[in-house]
């Protein structure tokens, strides 16, 4: 591995990054940059490229060019996504998409930061401290109540909830949460925002949302892309006032 | 008019003299077989042979057999044992006589060099015939007969020879005898001729002849060039015999897995059924059969076969459609479920056709007109019945292409395929549509089964047979897709007979199972994958 | 439709769960060889001779049904080739028995079983070494048919063949195997297969106390089987299956290799399936290519459907019941065997997809219902 000095101070790195599908450029020449702790909202009209943005991080998509570093070292268009998520990447997708079999304890212990391997599965014990552990994400994502009930009987904002639980307790140092409150209630979208706020003291989230009232709730910088680029960056309010951005999305 | 019977009487005069004549030939011919010498009777024998008489093929046979007697006074007899009687004949004429002991006659015997010569009189004299059949094998036979005097017997026989199949089997045995006799010139010629054949036996003797040490040079080289040649056109015989049978075999899977690629492609079941509305279809070819060999006249016969498609297809779909609306339906979107419960499905068709129509194997004959075939190229036959089911496959085909892409239906049918849900809110009746599209499916498959009827046996088994090649076919082409099947039929059908001869047909078919393993593990959705009902959704 | 959960042991080791494992162990171990051996044979509880051999099939069948939930009740993998582990298992055995047979078979030949006499051969293959040996048989039994699972597998599971695709070509195994057995110059007996065996480990095979034995280790084999799917279910892995068998890419995404945990399951699975075969064969004194039919394979998920997928037990329950009603319905109605097999097939898969087990199992556990329309590849 090189041991140059980090290209940049920043935990996520892009720099013109383009991706086509056969001809169509889901993002023409990207570029956005993410501090270390920070929680930062992405907004912007469908197709404008959000998801992709998202696909090309966690090793789903390979950019055609353009670069994307992981605290200015790890190249991720040259990671799957296996290992990107071993460099403590986590995404959460639109769909809630839980073991719905499994118990949401027994959710959360598969997603323990443990030994993947499949002979250590076979011989692994559930130790009281794995077992806390649950318990405190548990806590966290205030589903301790729901501990022994099937994954699947959970109402629709419990299972992203669930799922964010997931990855919190595999200690991801970077969460992309990809439109976490869709379909939720507005109770839940409200506890849904007190989380990620609680979250995000101690790691960094960007979070891609439609729903305004949110992200205003979150307060966090926000990123505005268009067509596959970033149109807009600044507060919710700067963001909100940009005419170009009110331009987009209102319409010609 | 008056020179009628003037002339009509010169040319018995003559017809009788000459009858005569040889009649006496024959007769004397025959008195000289009961000589004492054998070089005697094998001058008789050759010369019965030239003679062209038939009446020396059963004194021949008989001297043969050793059943050729002759009396103290120089009569030779026929012994002829039928049953547990024996009777005694004249040789000559061939009538009865009754009341000879024939312990009183002696036994005319034969050594080894007079069978030889005998076999070659026999031979000669069945080139003359009055039985077509008769005059090709002695022509066929000659052909291991080479010489000089067979030479000559066969141009006789040739000038004198209508039937060009026969005249040309004749020509060929001639050039065979011109190998080894004759002048330079004639052999030359006689080698060029036979680099034509695609008879295996010419070839050796074409390597005989070229191995003999003292044969010409130029004529060696003739030889190899004309064995170079018949080389040549047996190989390209063998692969157009293997082409035509693999196309045969391709058109077989594709009907039978046509069917299946309707019900799996285009709606996501797995029909493990599937071969027993092939094993239908057959059964109604046999009791559309029996039924007008019970009631109708003998020459409607023919014809029970384009009854039987239609009534198969209607048949086989209603079942089909019976299948669909009783289990299927309740196991949409769950495949292995629904393979579980269709094969539970075929067992029980199997049980039921085997009570009521018993386990062994029912005849189905091919009508007149499907019967035989016919050599195209020289070497191997072509089929009538499988060149008519090869066609029939692609009018199938063409007319399923037709329903699926041209009428409302097929068009319903892709729409409910592709999206359920918006195909029944622009109000397609979907159920109704899944039903006719099982239906058409099994439909298919019951024709197959008349299809197959006329190239195999027709058993309760037959389904189980085609199931496993037709999900391969399926599989292997590409699910959901016409162009898929029939490219994976007809690629399946040509590789298991090339691989034939060269591996033995288990070998072949273990061969080519393995392949389509294997090939799933590079391509998952088949040659040409579609997407549709089947195709699995990303997460 | 609700998606099976597969029994989910609160405690997978609780003192209930081994009483009833020590009922079940002491009536298959102690009651039966009472009732056969010390019993005298005119009393009324007495088990006739030729009833032994017969319920030793019933576990072997049970063993195989257990080996084929372990896959499909909870890793979602429907193998439709599990005859061909069984029945590799079988001509393990079977080759073991027959260089058993020595001298005594009718050629009298010391090396060459009779069959090969018969075809001329003059000295035994290559493959057949070692097989005199109990102790090498034995790790074949196992070693062959895991090998198969693992190449297959691996070959199957890397390329991320799933569902029918994957039913589908395990029928194409079992029937490329059926079609090469078959074969007389393969050296395993050709269609007529392997029979006449004389002993095994020196013991009469034709012996009641021998047959006994056999009994006694097929029912030591699925006891010890069930123990180990029991293990595999109840651990941290027959979590990740359960989840697997839901949902693939997920998993794949959490970091799990789904390719290494079907291929533990399957080459286990495989294993178990060679074990029951291998103590199959000396109870029903022959093994032909007829085992490897794909109908054969087939039949196997009806008894692992009728008992209750994704429950274990329910596997042995389906398998043993279903070969029961065989057992007697081809004696006395054959005809009506296979109708009776078929509405099996279609009644367990519209009626009662949870199996006898799973209707008897409390309902109040989740019943979860799946989300529809479900494309058919994930699903099972």
């Amino acid at each position: 591995m090189k041991t140059a000095l980090p290209l940049t101070e920043a935990l996520l790195y892009l720099n013109g990054v383009t991706v086509s599908f056969d001809g169509f450029k889901a993002l023409n020449d990207l570029s956005l940059v993410v501090d270390e702790g920070e929680l930062r909202t992405i907004i912007g009209p469908n197709g404008a490229g959000k998801t992709t943005m998202m696909d090309v991080v966690t090793g789903k998509t390979r950019p055609q060019s353009g670069e994307v570093f992981f605290r200015g070292a790890a190249d991720l268009s040259r990671l799957d996504e296996a290992e990107i998520a071993n460099l403590g990447i986590g995404r959460k997708f639109q769909r809630p998409t839980v073991f719905e079999n499994l118990t949401v304890f027994e959710n959360l212990e598969l997603s323990l930061a443990d030994s993947r391997s499949t002979w250590r599965t076979l011989f692994a014990h559930l130790t009281p401290a794995r077992r806390d552990r649950v318990a405190a994400t548990l806590a966290r994502i205030g589903l301790t109540e729901q501990s022994g009930q099937p994954a699947g009987s959970l109402s629709h904002g419990q299972k992203q909830w669930l799922e964010i639980g997931m990855l919190l307790i595999h200690d991801r140092t970077l969460l992309l949460l990809d439109e976490p409150v869709a379909g939720m209630t507005d109770h839940e979208t409200e506890e849904t925002a007190e989380l990620i706020l609680d979250l995000a003291k101690d790691r960094t989230i960007v979070v891609v949302e439609h729903d305004m009232a949110f992200v205003r709730s979150l307060g966090a910088r926000v990123t505005v892309l268009h067509e596959g680029a970033v149109l807009a960056e600044g507060s919710v309010d700067h963001v909100q006032n940009h005419p170009r951005v009110i331009e987009v999305y209102l319409g010609r | 008019m008056i020179q009628l019977p003037r002339f009509a009487g010169l040319s018995l005069l003559l017809l009788a003299t000459s009858v005569s004549a040889t009649a006496d030939d024959f007769a004397a011919l025959v008195g000289n077989l009961a000589g004492d010498s054998f070089a005697e009777k094998e001058k008789a024998v050759i010369a019965l042979g030239e003679l062209g008489d038939p009446r020396a093929v059963p004194v021949l046979q008989a001297l043969s057999d050793g059943r050729l007697f002759k009396s103290a006074d120089g009569h030779v007899v026929i012994s002829v044992t039928n049953g547990g009687t024996t009777r005694v004949r004249d040789a000559v004429t061939g009538d009865d006589i009754a009341g000879v002991d024939p312990d009183n006659f002696g036994r005319i015997i034969v050594n080894n060099r007079l069978r030889g010569a005998i076999e070659g009189a026999l031979g000669a004299l069945t080139l003359f015939s009055t039985d077509p059949a008769a005059r090709l094998s002695a022509a066929q036979h000659a052909l291991r007969h080479s010489s000089a005097a067979e030479a000559a017997l066969l141009e006789k026989a040739i000038a004198a020879e209508k039937d060009p199949e026969i005249r040309a089997a004749m020509q060929q045995s001639l050039a065979a005898a011109r190998l080894v006799s004759g002048s330079k010139e004639e052999r030359l010629a006689a080698v060029r001729a036979l680099g034509t054949t695609t008879d295996p036996q010419i070839r050796n003797l074409l390597d005989e002849f070229r191995a003999a040490p003292d044969t010409d040079p130029e004529l060696q080289k003739a030889a190899d060039a004309a064995l170079a040649s018949i080389g040549d056109r047996l190989r390209f015989v063998g692969i157009a015999a293997n082409l035509f049978q693999g196309i045969s075999l391709g058109s077989v899977l594709l009907l039978a897995a046509i069917g299946l690629a309707i019900t799996f492609g285009v709606m996501g079941i797995i029909n493990m059924a599937h071969g027993e509305m092939i094993m239908l279809g057959a059964y109604t070819a046999y009791v559309c059969q029996q039924l007008f060999r019970a009631f109708l006249p003998g020459d409607w016969i023919d014809a029970y076969l384009l009854v039987s498609v239609p009534v198969a297809f209607l048949f086989a779909g209603a079942v089909g459609v019976l299948l669909e609306r009783s289990v299927i339906r309740f196991l949409y979107g769950r495949p292995l479920e629904t393979l579980l419960a269709t094969w539970g499905v075929s067992l029980i068709l199997q049980q039921a056709v085997r009570s009521i129509f018993g386990s062994p194997n029912k005849e189905v004959s091919n009508p007149s007109w499907m019967t035989g075939g016919f050599d195209p190229i020289g070497g191997f036959t072509v089929t009538w019945n499988r060149l008519y089911i090869i066609v029939f496959c692609f009018i199938v085909l063409g007319v399923l292409a037709l329903i699926l892409n041209r009428t409302s239906f097929g068009l319903h049918m892709r729409a409910v395929t592709q999206n359920r849900a918006m195909a029944s809110v622009m109000g397609i009746r979907t159920a109704r549509v899944d039903a006719l599209t099982f239906g058409l499916g099994s439909g298919i498959a019951g024709m197959a089964g008349v299809a197959l009827s006329q190239v195999g046996n027709v058993s309760p088994n037959l389904g189980t047979i085609y199931i496993v090649d037709s999900f391969l076919v399926v599989v292997f082409g590409g699910v959901g897709n016409l162009m898929g099947t029939l490219v994976g039929a007809l690629s399946l059908g040509i590789v298991n007979k090339f691989l034939e001869p060269v591996a033995g047909a288990i070998l072949g078919k273990i061969v080519v199972l393995v392949a389509i393993i294997l090939f799933i593990q590079r391509r998952p959705r088949g040659l040409f994958a579609l997407k549709g009902r089947t195709a699995e959704a990303e997460v | 439709m609700p998606v099976f959960p597969g029994r989910r042991h609160k405690n997978a080791w609780s003192p209930g769960f081994w009483a009833g494992f020590a009922a079940c162990g002491t009536l298959l171990l102690l009651a039966v060889p009472t009732l056969n051996f010390w019993v005298p044979p005119d009393a009324p509880a007495a088990l006739p001779d030729y009833v032994v051999p017969l319920l030793g099939k019933y576990l072997c069948y049970g063993l195989l049904a257990l080996s084929l939930d372990l896959v499909w009740g909870y890793a979602g993998i429907l193998s439709l080739g599990h005859g061909a582990f069984f029945a590799l298992g079988g001509y393990c055995m079977g080759m073991y028995l027959m260089r058993q047979i020595g001298t005594r078979g009718v050629y009298g030949n010391p090396l060459l079983p009779d069959f090969m006499v018969f075809l001329n051969w003059k000295e035994l293959p290559w493959f057949w070494w070692g097989f005199d040996h109990f102790a090498y048989a034995a790790a074949m039994m196992m070693l062959v048919p895991g090998l198969l699972a693992l190449v297959f597998g691996w070959l199957a599971f890397r390329s991320r063949v799933t569902g029918v695709y994957l039913s589908i070509i395990t029928q194409a195994m079992t029937y490329a195997l059926m079609l090469a057995f078959f074969r007389n110059d393969m050296g395993f007996g050709g269609n007529n297969g392997m029979t006449d065996y004389k002993d095994i480990l020196g013991w009469d095979v034709h012996q009641p106390s021998t047959r006994l034995g056999l009994y006694i280790a097929s029912a030591l084999a699925l006891g010890l089987g069930y123990l180990s799917c029991r293990y595999i279910t109840a651990s941290k892995l027959g979590r990740v299956l359960l989840a697997l068998r839901d949902a693939e890419s997920r998993v794949r995404f959490l970091g799990y290799s789904v390719t290494n945990a079907k291929l533990f399951v399957f080459t286990v699975s495989a294993v178990l399936a060679g074990l029951a075969g291998a103590l199959y064969v000396p109870q029903v004194g022959i093994i032909n290519p007829s085992e490897f039919s794909p109908g054969n394979s087939i039949e196997i998920a009806i008894w692992v459907s009728v008992g209750g997928r994704g429950t274990l037990i329910g596997a042995i329950v389906g398998a043993v019941l279903v070969n029961l009603a065989k057992t007697w319905l081809t004696g006395a109605a054959p005809e009506t065997w296979l109708f009776v097999l078929g509405a099996l097939f279609v009644l367990t898969t519209l009626v009662f997809p949870r199996g006898i087990v799973g209707l008897l199992q409390r309902p109040s556990r989740f019943r979860v219902r799946a989300p529809a329309p479900v494309p058919a590849g994930e699903q099972a």
